[in-house]
């Protein structure tokens, strides 16, 4: 026999409590969002400010920039034009996010100045399965993105890679992998053209490769 | 057991854990006492739910605000007290029944236990494991440290041993009991 289906009104005489406490509920995160995250922000500024002397190699960090840059798919991202002590450009440090396994993933990329290169790759938020996805924050997973080309898409393999845009999967957490290439990949998509082109027009300080400092 | 056994392998992470958890547990058992009167059957899962990952997602932005290292260090395991059947239970079979008073005590109460717990566990594996406890380093000069303890395999013997520990002392006590009613009982006879 089946049970009588509850009118519309039924249904929301029944479920009001629930559909007033998540409307209180989010409004009240929506306030600790607001409190809180401007200094989150902050702690993010701070670990990427210290992080970035490992991402491109030489870095003054007094000499860092921020720059908005607007990506080809319109949207403006924060990215940190990078400098030697004597001022001279060698490299970007991009901030990326997007989803992953378990909930959203944010990194830095470290590039060169002309953004054929990756330098280096760190994971500045991540919250993926324990034991298996956070292994993404591990040095190891972390180098095999050095020296990678930034010219084209990163394919994740779970093999040895073959070909120099291959990125050897994480065993157990190809998904979690896979997360991390995609939102490297859809960064240099989006930021490749417009930084080459920022690169292209020469600040004042730079030197060029070819200049020494005396 | 997934949080616990992770986030004990030092006393700085797992009293950090019991302190979020506390908060949750507090804060979710008075939500739900206030609520009693209007939840209804068979949405009050919904209900605990919906509070608990409130007063979790709370917890998680004040650490990432205030303890951004250790909130990094904790990673998804914050997020993870909303699974934590502990905080669920007490708001199924306490709180959801009885009044104020009562769900916050019985919050603070479990918060306590559950602080013990951790704090027990990650004593023994900081010490053992690091020679360190809260970071200072309690054990002689030249201590061996016991890297296993540290590591996901420490928690487990660790968890072990003290379970045998607890149920030889609860055995203990009951035999004591056993005997001293027979002695009772025999001094009564004669």
């Amino acid at each position: 026999m089946t049970q009588p289906t509850p009118s519309k009104g039924g249904y929301i005489g029944q479920a009001w409590l629930v559909i007033l406490l998540a409307l209180l509920y989010g409004g009240g995160l929506a306030g600790v969002e607001n409190a809180l995250s401007g200094k989150i922000e902050a702690n993010k500024k701070a670990e990427t400010y210290r992080v970035i002397p490992q991402l491109v190699a030489g870095t003054d960090p007094d000499s860092t920039q921020e720059i908005a840059v607007r990506g080809e798919h319109g949207k403006e991202s924060l990215v940190y034009r990078i400098h030697r002590a004597d001022g001279s450009h060698i490299g970007w440090v991009l901030s990326a996010a997007g989803q992953g396994f378990a909930d959203r993933i944010e990194l830095l990329i470290g590039l060169d100045p002309t953004v054929t290169s990756i330098r280096g790759m760190y994971v500045l938020n991540q919250k993926e399965t324990p034991g298996l996805g956070d292994y993404i924050t591990s040095a190891d997973f972390q180098n095999r993105f050095r020296g990678k080309p930034a010219d084209r898409p990163l394919a994740v393999v779970k093999t040895d890679p073959a070909a120099d845009n291959e990125i050897r999967a994480l065993s157990g957490a190809t998904i979690s992998s896979e997360s991390v290439a995609a939102i490297v990949n859809r960064a240099l998509a989006n930021f490749r053209e417009p930084l080459r082109a920022l690169a292209a027009e020469r600040s004042p300080g730079d030197l060029r490769p070819d200049e020494s400092v005396e | 057991m997934c949080p616990t056994l992770a986030v004990t392998n030092a006393m700085k992470p797992a009293v950090t854990m019991a302190a979020a958890t506390a908060f949750v547990l507090i804060c979710s058992n008075i939500m739900v006492s206030l609520l009693r009167r209007l939840l209804k059957p068979h949405l009050r899962i919904l209900v605990f739910t919906l509070t608990i990952a409130t007063f979790v997602t709370i917890a998680d932005r004040f650490l990432a605000a205030y303890v951004y290292e250790m909130s990094k260090q904790l990673g998804p395991y914050v997020p993870l007290i909303i699974v934590n059947c502990l905080i669920i239970s007490r708001a199924e079979i306490c709180a959801s029944k009885q009044g104020l008073g009562v769900a916050i005590s019985d919050g603070v109460g479990m918060s306590l236990g559950f602080g013990l717990g951790l704090a027990t566990i990650a004593t023994v594996r900081e010490v053992l494991g690091s020679g360190t406890w809260f970071g200072l380093h309690v054990m002689p000069t030249g201590w061996p440290n016991w890297g296993i303890m540290a590591l996901p395999p420490g928690a487990f013997i660790t968890l072990g041993l003290l379970l045998a520990v607890a149920e030889w002392a609860t055995e203990k006590r009951a035999s004591t009991a056993l005997w001293r009613t027979v002695r009772m009982l025999w001094s009564w006879r004669h």
